[in-house]
C-alpha cells in the first residue's frame, strides 16, 4: 500500500529542508522514493500549506520505572484534581492553574502509562526516552513502557553510583574491564544509553556524606566524581555507543553550582558528553538573595565546547513533582517540598531515588529566576543541534507544556509579556528581555527531531529521508505557536494515521530502542561471583530478555548499530 | 503427586510464597519434592502447588463444565452487573494487567485481600512520605536492625539468614545487632545469630506501640521523659535504644503493617517514619516495610501505573476513582451485584455475599457456599511464567513455569471474559 502526503511544507533539518514544498511517499511504514507511474497510490492527503515534520522525539522524560510510579502512588490528589479539571474543560469551565500556563497545558505531572502515550502522540511526539533506569529496576521500567501505547520508547541505564562499578574504579581495574561491564549493563537492561546521576554522590549519601563536589572523594571508595565521569565517558566512547554519556551533574539545584557544571564540561577530556537539565545546574550566588543566573557563563561554555550537548529542563509554573535518582540532593531539598512530603530511597547497592512534589510559583524569587534562566539558556546557546527542548518531565513541568514552551521560544512578545508578570526582584536579575532571538520552525525541528534522533543514534527516526520510519507530524501554520504545536492535524506512526485533529484515531504500540555493543562475556564470571556474594537476586534474573518485552505481542526490541560497526 | 513432568533435573525457581521472592531456590521432584535454599513457607507452598490437580475442571453451579461454558457464564454475570467487586486479587503482574482492563470495561471496584494492612503503609507514604531501603542495602550495610511489632521470620522466614547472617558483605561489617520491640517474644528470641549472639528483646504489647514510638521520637528530639517506664519499658532502655540508632552507621527499622492490628496502625507507622526521618538529619537510617503477600506489591504497582492509583479503587465510566475507606471488600460485599474473587497463589475461599460469585483461582480452592462459576487456573511460578514485585518494590523478578498442566493462566481466562464482553457490546446483546 502506498500513501502520498502531497505538497506539504517540509521541515527536515537532517536533509537541510527548510520549508520546501514536496511530496512524501510511504510504503510498508517507511518513507520511499516516488514510485513508478504504474504503481497505484492508495491514499492521498493534500497537505498544501501545512507544516510537515518528522515525529518529535523527547530525549529526556521520566515516563516509567520505580520513581515515576512512586510519584503517582504518593500523589493521589493530583489524579483527582486532574480529573476535575478535565471535567471542567468538558463543560468549558477551564481555568489555567497559573496565569502564564495556558489551557492547552493539562499540567498533569503524574499521568498513567496510557495517558502518557496518548498525550505525547496528540502533540506529534512519536518517541520518548526514560533517562534514569536504575539497572536493578529495569524490568519495572520496561513493564511500564510496555504499557505505554502510541510511541516508541527507550532508556538510559544509570551507572556510577553502583558498588560494582565503584569497586572496579577503586581497584584500578583497566578500561577494558569497565567497558565490558558498561556494555553488559546495556544488554542486561535493554537500554540505549548510559547515564550518571550526581557521580559518586548517591553512593556517598549511603555513607552519610551530604554533598559531593566534582573533585571530592567518595569517602569509602576514595574516588572522585571526576574520575567516575572520565571512566564512563571513555567507556561509552570506546564501545561506540552513539548516545554520549548522559550526565546529571553534582550539586543539583544548589546556588553557585554553575562552577561545578563548567568543571564537569572539562572532565570528559574532549570526549562527547551530554549535560542534562542544565537549567538546574546554572545557578550563581550573586545578589542580595545569593541566588542568580549563570546562564550566560554556561551558554558561553556550551558555545565554545563543541563536544558538549545539553538539554534544558525548563521549569514552568504550577504544581508538579520532582522525581530524581539523586537521593543525596533530593534529601537535602526535601524541606522545599510542596505539599510537604518526600519519598527517599537507597536502592540495592545500585542507585537511589528521591521523589518530592514541588510547586513553582511565579511570585517566588527563585522559581521566577529558574524560569528565566532556562529561557536565557535556550536563547543564548547558538547551535540548535546541541541543545534540546525538555522540561525534565515531570521535574520542571509536565511534558504536556511543550507547546507553551515552544511559543515562549518562538514569540518574543509573548515571552516578554510573561516575564513582566514575574517576581520583580527576579526580573531585575535577568537579561531575558535583552535577548531578541526567536526560534524558527527549522530550529524547533532540529531541537525536537533531527538533533534528538542524531544524538541518541536513531538512524531511521527524527528525519524524513528515504528509508526513514514514517513517523510524521502535520501542523497547521498558526501565529499562536502554542495552539499550533498542541494540536497537529495529522500524526502518522510507521505510516499509519494515528491522530487526526489532535485526537487519537488508532491505538498502536511502539518499539523499544536499544544499543548492544559487543563485549567480552568473560565479565560475567566476576559478576556472577559478585551477585552470589553480595546481591539478593540471581545474575540471570537481573538480565531482561527480548522475549520479556515482546511476548505480549505488542512490544518489540530494536537494536541500533553503534558507531563502531 | 500429580506433577506431570517427573523431572530428575533440579529446577531453578523463584518462590512467591513471601515478599522476599527468593530466586536462589532449587527444586527436586524425585524421589520426593525437596527444596534447596527453601524455607518452611516455601516448601509448604510448593508441596501444595504440586499436589493440586493439574487438570481440575471448571464448575458451573457446582457441576463440572468446560472452560468456554464457564467463561460465558462469568461474562454473563459481569455483563449484568453495574457494581461488580473484584476482590482477593492474589496474582502477579500479567494477571493484574488483564484484571485492570476488565475492571475498566465493567466499572468494577478493586480491592486486594491484604489491603487492610497495605493501606496503612500507602496512606502514610501519601501523607508524609518516607525514607526506605531495599534488601541488598540491608544485607551489605545494616549494623542495627530494629524490628517493631514483628519477629519478621514468621512471615519472611529467610530474612535473617539472607540479610543479616551473611558472611560476605561489601563493606566488611560485623553482623547487625538485632532488636525486637513489641514482637512476639518466643519467636523473636529464636533469631539468634549463628555465632550465638542473642537478639535484644524489648517486650511491649502491640496496643502500646504508639506510646513507645512516640516516646522514642520525644527522646530523639532531645526531650526529657519524666517517668521511669513507658508502657512498662524502663525509660533507660528507650534512651539506650535511641543511642544505638543514632550511632549506627546504617540503622534499618522494619515494621509489618499486617502485624499492627490496632485502630491507630496508620498513625503508628507515621510515628516510625518520623523517627527515621529525624535520624537522617545527622546519621543514616532507613525503613523497610514488610509486605503481606499474595502479590500485594505487584498488584499495587500495576494498578498505579495503569490507572494512577493503587488499590482500593474503582472505575466509574472508565475513569479511575480512589477511596481507601469505602472501597474495602468488607464494605462492598453488601452493595456489590457481582463478586469476582481471584486467588491464584493460595486456595483462599471467597467471602460471603448475596451477589452472584465468580471464583478464578487456585485449583484446590474449597467452598463453603458453591460459587456460580469456578474456574481453576494455574499457579504463577509453578504452572506458568509471570513477573512479580518483591516486598521492596524496586525489584521485579521472573516467575518460572515448573510443570506442564492443562490449567489455563489467569491472564488468559480474564482476557477471554473481556473478549466475550466486547463481543456482546458489539452484538448489542448486552443488557
Amino acid at each position: 500500500m502506498i500513501t502520498l502526503l502531497k505538497n506539504g511544507r517540509i521541515y527536515d533539518p537532517a536533509h537541510g529542508k527548510d520549508g520546501v514544498n514536496a511530496d512524501i511517499y510511504i510504503r510498508d511504514g517507511r518513507i520511499v522514493a516516488k514510485p513508478a507511474d504504474y504503481e497505484k497510490v492508495d491514499q492521498t492527503y493534500d497537505l498544501s500549506g501545512k507544516v510537515v515534520m518528522a515525529g518529535a522525539i523527547d530525549m529526556h522524560s521520566h515516563i516509567g520505572g520505580g520513581k515515576v510510579n512512586i510519584a503517582r502512588m504518593m500523589l493521589p490528589e493530583y489524579q483527582e484534581k486532574h480529573q476535575q479539571k478535565q471535567a471542567q474543560e468538558l463543560k468549558g469551565l477551564s481555568e489555567p492553574e497559573a496565569h502564564i500556563c495556558s489551557p492547552h497545558c493539562s499540567h498533569h505531572a503524574t499521568p498513567s502509562t496510557t495517558d502518557t502515550g496518548f498525550r505525547y502522540i496528540e502533540m506529534g511526539y512519536t518517541a520518548a526516552f526514560e533517562p534514569a533506569i536504575s539497572p536493578v529496576n529495569a524490568r519495572q521500567a520496561h513493564l511500564e513502557m510496555g504499557d505505554t501505547p502510541m510511541i516508541d520508547k527507550g532508556g538510559y541505564a544509570m551507572l556510577g553510583n553502583d558498588d560494582y562499578f565503584l569497586r572496579l574504579l577503586a581497584d584500578k581495574k583497566d578500561q577494558k574491564a569497565i567497558n565490558d561491564y558498561v556494555a553488559w549493563i546495556l544488554h542486561a537492561t535493554q537500554a540505549i544509553g548510559i547515564k550518571v546521576v550526581n557521580p559518586g554522590g548517591i553512593n556517598a549519601f549511603k555513607f552519610n556524606q551530604r554533598r559531593l563536589n566534582l573533585d571530592e572523594n567518595n569517602v569509602h571508595y576514595q574516588v572522585s566524581a571526576r574520575e567516575i565521569l572520565q571512566s564512563l565517558s571513555r567507556a561509552v566512547h570506546d564501545l561506540g555507543i552513539a548516545k554520549p554519556l548522559h550526565v546529571h551533574c553534582n550539586n543539583l539545584g544548589a546556588a553557585g553550582n554553575f562552577a561545578t557544571t563548567l568543571d564537569t564540561m572539562s572532565a570528559s577530556s574532549g570526549l562527547p558528553m551530554h549535560l542534562t537539565h542544565i537549567q538546574f545546574h546554572s545557578y550563581g550566588t550573586e545578589g542580595d538573595k545569593k541566588f542568580s543566573s549563570a546562564a550566560a557563563q554556561i551558554a558561553e561554555a556550551l558555545n565554545k565546547n563543541k563536544h558538549i550537548t545539553a538539554d534544558v529542563g525548563q521549569i514552568l509554573f504550577g504544581q508538579t513533582v520532582t522525581a530524581s535518582g539523586d537521593s543525596m540532593m533530593q534529601h537535602l531539598n526535601a524541606k522545599h517540598a510542596n505539599p510537604k512530603k518526600s519519598v527517599i530511597m537507597d536502592i540495592e547497592c545500585d542507585a537511589g531515588c528521591g521523589v518530592l512534589p514541588f510547586k513553582y510559583r511565579d511570585q517566588n524569587y527563585v522559581n521566577a529566576l529558574q524560569w528565566a534562566i532556562g529561557l536565557e539558556l535556550f536563547l543564548s546557546v547558538e547551535d540548535p543541534w546541541r541543545i534540546f527542548l525538555t522540561t525534565d518531565h515531570p521535574n520542571g513541568a509536565p511534558f504536556t507544556s511543550y507547546p507553551h514552551l515552544i511559543r515562549l521560544l518562538m514569540d518574543k512578545a509573548f515571552r516578554n509579556e510573561a516575564f513582566a508578570k514575574l517576581n520583580l526582584d527576579a526580573q531585575a536579575m535577568s537579561n531575558l528581555t535583552s535577548l531578541e532571538r526567536e526560534y524558527s520552525l527549522y530550529e524547533i525541528a532540529i531541537m525536537t527531531r533531527a538533533g534528538a534522533g542524531k544524538l541518541i543514534g536513531l538512524n531511521d527516526r527524527g528525519h524524513l529521508g528515504i528509508g526513514a520510519a514514517a513517523d510524521i507530524t502535520v501542523y497547521t501554520d498558526q501565529t499562536d505557536r502554542e495552539a499550533m504545536f498542541a494540536r497537529p492535524d495529522y500524526v502518522f506512526k510507521n505510516g499509519e494515521l494515528v491522530v487526526r485533529n489532535g485526537s487519537v484515531v488508532k491505538v498502536v504500540w511502539g518499539v523499544t530502542h536499544t544499543a548492544k555493543p559487543a563485549f567480552d562475556i568473560g565479565v560475567e564470571k566476576d559478576l556472577k561471583d559478585y551477585f552470589d556474594r553480595y546481591q539478593t537476586m540471581q545474575l540471570d534474573n537481573f538480565k531482561i530478555s527480548n522475549d520479556e518485552i515482546s511476548s505480549d505481542g505488542r512490544g518489540q526490541v530494536v537494536t541500533h548499530q553503534n558507531n563502531k560497526e | 503427586m500429580n506433577n506431570q513432568n517427573h523431572n530428575a533435573v533440579p529446577l531453578n525457581a523463584t518462590c512467591p510464597a513471601c515478599g522476599l521472592l527468593c530466586d536462589d531456590v532449587t527444586l527436586s521432584l524425585t524421589p520426593e519434592l525437596s527444596l534447596q535454599n527453601g524455607c518452611t513457607k516455601g516448601i509448604h507452598f510448593f508441596e501444595d502447588a504440586f499436589n493440586t490437580s493439574a487438570s481440575a475442571s471448571p464448575l458451573l453451579a457446582g457441576k463440572s463444565t468446560n472452560l468456554e461454558t464457564a467463561i460465558n457464564a462469568a461474562a454473563e454475570i459481569l455483563a449484568n452487573s453495574k457494581q461488580a467487586l473484584f476482590a482477593g486479587l492474589g496474582t502477579e503482574v500479567q494477571g493484574m494487567r488483564n484484571i485492570m482492563s476488565l475492571a475498566k470495561k465493567t466499572n468494577a471496584t478493586l480491592d486486594h485481600i491484604h489491603s487492610e494492612s497495605t493501606v496503612s503503609n500507602t496512606r502514610t507514604m501519601q501523607n508524609s512520605g518516607w525514607l526506605t531501603t531495599t534488601l541488598a542495602e540491608v544485607k551489605n550495610r545494616a549494623d542495627v536492625i530494629l524490628a517493631i511489632g514483628t519477629d519478621i521470620t514468621s512471615t519472611h522466614p529467610r530474612f535473617f539468614e539472607k540479610l543479616a547472617w551473611n558472611t560476605d558483605s561489601l563493606f566488611d561489617k560485623p553482623s547487625p545487632e538485632l532488636i525486637f520491640l513489641g514482637a512476639p517474644e518466643a519467636s523473636a528470641k529464636e533469631n539468634a545469630a549463628p555465632d550465638g549472639k542473642e537478639p535484644t528483646i524489648i517486650p511491649a504489647k502491640i496496643t502500646q506501640l504508639p506510646e513507645v514510638i512516640n516516646a522514642l521520637n520525644s527522646l530523639l528530639n532531645g526531650k526529657k521523659i519524666n517517668v521511669e517506664t513507658v508502657a512498662g519499658i524502663p525509660t533507660n532502655t528507650l534512651i539506650s535504644l535511641i543511642e544505638k540508632l543514632r550511632t549506627a552507621k546504617y540503622a534499618v527499622i522494619v515494621w509489618s503493617a499486617s502485624a499492627l492490628k490496632i485502630p491507630h496502625a496508620e498513625l503508628t507507622i507515621q510515628s516510625i517514619v518520623q523517627l527515621i526521618s529525624k535520624l537522617n538529619e545527622n546519621s543514616r537510617a532507613a525503613g523497610l516495610p514488610l509486605n503481606s503477600g499474595d502479590g500485594d506489591s505487584s498488584v499495587n504497582n500495576v494498578s498505579t501505573w495503569l490507572s494512577g492509583y493503587p488499590t482500593r479503587s474503582r472505575f466509574n465510566n472508565g475513569i479511575p476513582v480512589y477511596d481507601t475507606y469505602h472501597f474495602a471488600t468488607a464494605k462492598q460485599l453488601a452493595s456489590c451485584d457481582a463478586l469476582l474473587w481471584i486467588s491464584t497463589f493460595n486456595p483462599y475461599p471467597a467471602p460471603n455475599t448475596q451477589a452472584p460469585v465468580i471464583v478464578i483461582g487456585h485449583p484446590d480452592t474449597k467452598f463453603e457456599r458453591m460459587p456460580d462459576v469456578f474456574i481453576p487456573v494455574g499457579i504463577p511460578g509453578v504452572d506458568h511464567n509471570g513477573q512479580m514485585f518483591r516486598m521492596d518494590s524496586s525489584i521485579t523478578l521472573p516467575l518460572k513455569k515448573l510443570r506442564d498442566t492443562n490449567l489455563p493462566g489467569l491472564s488468559e481466562v480474564i482476557g477471554k471474559i473481556e473478549a466475550k464482553l466486547s463481543n456482546r457490546m458489539i452484538d448489542g446483546t448486552a443488557a
